[in-house]
């Protein structure tokens, strides 16, 4: 049967679901991200105790000791859900793609001085283990956390992660070869100068709190890498010394970084304006995470930047400090390390 | 996918540089510290280097298909709502299967999201972990794409209006409800046995064939294009559960009576489960596409069975229950649309009988038990309908401990006989509809004991309006569960004659439809 209809204007009885309306009111449409984010986990009269967690529920607020009055007062500020997440990602990935395009038909990555390559395959092609243990941390989190409106985009930001990684062996790929992610790999696993992070990578993955997990990785140790790694060594070192090429195929590491950290900022802070109490555990671990992982990079920045690595790591600590001073929790252990 | 390479490289070589090689064997933390749920549930992998990725995705294609496929998606979804394309469907009645739906599959595809995340976590092999990953994300596609394309019903129909609030509570939602917590309380082995295999792949069809060709053959664009858009996905993870079982069968053979055992519970657990689905089939869809024993016995007895005899190498077996389920598909979606019929004061959405061409079109489905068995049932209630007493049941029935289920099944052998199995455990009885529920419960007594069944809650008072007082003389407990549900007396619930939905759909429909 086929109907031919009318455009014709009905009024509709309501505007959005209940759980909606009891939190942004009954006389407004409700956003894609807010039907698709607010209070979807399952939430009350939970069923049966976690052979693997017996000591809670399936869904347990207490797996952090960050109290919040309301698990969904988190918000992405980039209104991901997953349309709009996979929408933002493809185009990023098609400029990726242009660039990995560009610089391979036309031998860009050959025309590097080998010095300059060398040091962008020493300094990168380890760090996918790097990416791939944040992949692990914010899935994990993901799996762990509460409330839709923080697992969420933990989701996506562990997904993101397992880009970085690839992109990275694609870099290895395109600028060696595969034997150059075998020899990145036994660095990784020997080499003393990578030892340092990956005892950080791996004492972050058997954090049991998960939002201290959030403010190590996601925070702290994103938060250090990523300018040292991508703003500092990629775009400012190795473009001054004929590396261009490899800052066209990091342009995506860079804009995600960016765009992340805003997401990353806005729940760090939403926690800590929580309560006193919340503000001061994430101080807590900020200070401790944000020791461990400058030591952790010191020599990966010593890698990329020679004796000048200490001074670059400080720069990019200042900046960060500025950048947590913003989110209302207080730098301890005097502040600069 | 898009991996252009110096060297050539094969695309499983590939495909392994981009997955597995990330991954390492830790020794600042034991690898049992960073992995710690793979060992209490007594699966014994050896090497997770023999895993076979099922198939091959890096992110950037990932996210390239699967935004194209979004894109598509709510184009059709946002064109669907403005033109009232619900206007269009068969009758106003097919709504109300959308509400069954809304109601209880995006909390299952939601837990589906976690549950997945958690292996995607756990699972020591960097292979499986992201295969695993990619199903979870997946999942969280589908219940977002669910909500969206049904939430513009909800600002024109009622019972649509609080799900996720009755996902959580209201009586009959908790079968769904219990089924994947169940699983997602389980470690990973039997998570992904009872969901990635049993219901992925063993049972996905029975779903999908009558919400989403029903979607089609009733008119609803928009159901049915989140459900063939997420086809594709289904398509991964169908071969994801079935590498892990046989990923899992081929790693030691002592694995293989630990997962007869899990396959056994969760095919019963997901047929149980099904029944509402036999119910909608058969009952709820105007325009009906095959009866629920028609799909069991194309999509189970045919297909399923290949699936059974494939595995029979490795010495699995078909599970026991499958007997019992041939027996009763003659008859429950008959006694399930009996109890939702009967329970229509508590229901979220709207019952009726069928009329006279709808019985003659399931006596001719169920020529053995139909006219016999169930048809005199609805002939009497339609006189009483005639008499203006439409019959409801507000007495709370038993539930069996295990499915949820109301005990409304009857003996496999007497359809007058109600099955009940009854154990004692610690002192207390527990009540089962059937010996397979009997036998999950004797099996795990201490997770089931734990059930939270909602007869038995409201019956202790657990379940009345917030700030009710159970001991006032005006206390009305049917009205107070109802709050306590956040179900609307009237506009929510009853007969679907008279119903404002009825009226609403009549008289918009005539506005679309006028020249
Ligand atoms: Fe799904
Ligand atoms: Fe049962």
């Amino acid at each position: 049967m086929h109907i031919d209809l009318r455009t014709v204007a009905i009024t509709p009885l309501r505007h959005t679901f209940d759980h909606i309306a009891r939190r942004i009111g009954a006389d407004k449409a409700a956003s894609r991200y807010q039907e698709g984010t607010l209070d979807i986990q399952p939430s009350a009269n939970l069923q049966y105790r976690p052979t693997w967690d017996p000591a809670h529920q399936l869904y347990d607020p207490a797996r952090t000791a960050i109290v919040m009055q309301d698990w969904y007062a988190f918000k992405d500020p980039r209104q991901f859900y997953y349309g709009t997440y996979t929408l933002a990602r493809a185009r990023m990935q098609e400029a990726a793609e242009a660039g990995f395009d560009f610089v391979e038909t036309r031998g860009l990555g050959d025309l590097m001085p080998d010095d300059v390559r060398r040091r962008a395959l020493d300094v990168l092609v380890p760090l996918r283990h790097v990416a791939y243990g944040a992949n692990l941390n914010n899935v994990g989190m993901c799996a762990y956390g509460y409330g839709t409106a923080v697992t969420q985009p933990c989701m996506y930001q562990g997904m993101d992660h397992l880009g970085i990684a690839q992109y990275l062996t694609r870099i290895g790929l395109w600028l060696a070869g595969p034997a150059e992610l075998e020899d990145g790999r036994s660095h990784w696993l020997g080499d003393g100068r990578w030892q340092p992070l990956r005892r950080q990578v791996e004492n972050s993955l058997v954090v049991k709190d998960w939002f201290e997990l959030f403010v190590a990785q996601n925070l702290v140790q994103d938060g250090l890498l990523y300018p040292l790694v991508y703003a500092h060594f990629v775009d400012r070192r190795l473009n001054a010394e004929g590396g261009a090429a490899v800052s066209m195929v990091c342009a995506f590491m860079n804009e995600w970084f960016a765009e992340s950290s805003r997401w990353v900022d806005a729940t760090v802070k939403t926690a800590a304006a929580e309560s006193p109490a919340n503000a001061a555990l994430i101080a807590g671990w900020l200070a401790h995470w944000r020791g461990r992982v400058r030591e952790a990079l010191l020599p990966v920045a010593e890698l990329a930047f020679d004796q000048d690595g200490e001074k670059v790591l400080d720069t990019v600590t200042e900046a960060f400090d500025a950048r947590v001073a913003k989110l209302g929790v207080a730098l301890k252990e005097g502040g600069h390390v | 996918m898009d991996m252009n390479v110096k060297k050539k490289l094969g695309l499983k070589e590939k495909y392994a540089l981009m997955t597995r090689s990330l991954g390492w064997e830790t020794s600042y933390e034991p690898m049992d510290a960073v992995f710690p749920q793979t060992r209490y549930e007594g699966i014994r992998i050896h090497d997770w280097d023999k895993w076979e990725d099922p198939f091959r995705l890096t992110m950037d294609a990932y996210w390239k298909y699967q935004a194209e496929k979004e894109r598509k998606l709510y184009a059709i979804v946002d064109a669907y709502a403005q033109n009232n394309g619900h206007l269009g469907v068969t009758d106003a009645r097919y709504i109300n299967a959308l509400k069954i739906f809304l109601s209880a599959v995006p909390s299952l595809e939601y837990n589906a999201h976690r549950g997945f995340a958690r292996l995607g976590r756990e699972l020591p092999g960097v292979g499986p972990q992201i295969a695993c990953q990619m199903q979870a994300i997946d999942e969280i596609r589908h219940a977002q794409t669910q909500i969206h394309s049904l939430s513009n019903y909800n600002r024109f129909y009622n019972g649509f209006h609080d799900w996720k609030h009755m996902n959580d509570r209201l009586w009959y939602l908790s079968v769904p409800k219990s089924f994947f917590e169940d699983a997602c309380t389980c470690g990973p082995f039997e998570f992904i046995i009872a969901i990635g295999f049993s219901f992925e792949y063993v049972l996905t069809n029975l779903v999908f064939v009558p919400f989403i060709s029903g979607a089609a053959y009733n008119g609803d664009m928009g159901a049915m294009t989140f459900g063939f858009s997420a086809q594709s996905d289904e398509a991964r993870h169908m071969t994801l559960g079935l590498e892990v079982i046989k990923f899992m069968l081929e790693q030691d053979p002592a694995n293989l009576p630990i997962i007869q055992a899990w396959i056994d519970k969760w095919v019963w657990r997901g047929v149980r489960l099904l029944s509402i689905v036999a119910m909608l089939m058969d009952y709820m869809l105007p325009k009906r596409i095959m009866s629920w024993k028609e799909a069991w016995e194309v999509y189970f007895e045919e297909n399923g069975m290949a699936l059974f005899k494939d595995l029979a190498r490795y010495g699995i077996k078909v599970p026991d229950c499958v007997e019992l389920i041939k027996k009763e598909k003659d008859h429950l979606s008959h006694q399930a649309w009996n109890a939702f019929y009967t329970a229509g004061k508590m229901t979220n959405f709207h019952t009726w009988l069928p009329t006279e061409e709808e019985m003659d079109w399931l006596s001719s489905k169920y020529p053995d038990t139909f006219d016999r068995l169930y048809r005199p049932r609805f002939e009497h209630y339609r006189e009483m309908e005639k008499q203006g007493k439409r019959f409801y049941n507000t007495t709370l029935p038993m539930l069996c401990q295990v499915c949820q289920i109301p005990m409304l099944f009857t003996e496999a052998d007497d359809p007058t006989q109600i099955s009940y199995r009854q154990v004692t455990h610690q002192g207390d009885k527990y009540h089962f509809c059937s010996d397979h529920c009997q036998h999950i419960f004797e099996r795990e007594p201490d997770k089931y004991v734990e059930a939270w069944l909602p007869a038995h809650q409201i019956w202790q008072g657990n379940c009345f309006a917030e700030g009710a007082d159970p001991g006032a003389p005006d206390f009305d407990p049917l009205k107070s569960v109802l709050d306590y549900w956040h179900l609307v007396y009237g506009r929510d619930n009853l007969d679907f004659e008279g119903s404002e939905d009825q009226k609403n759909f009549a008289a918009w429909r005539a506005q679309a439809t006028r020249n």
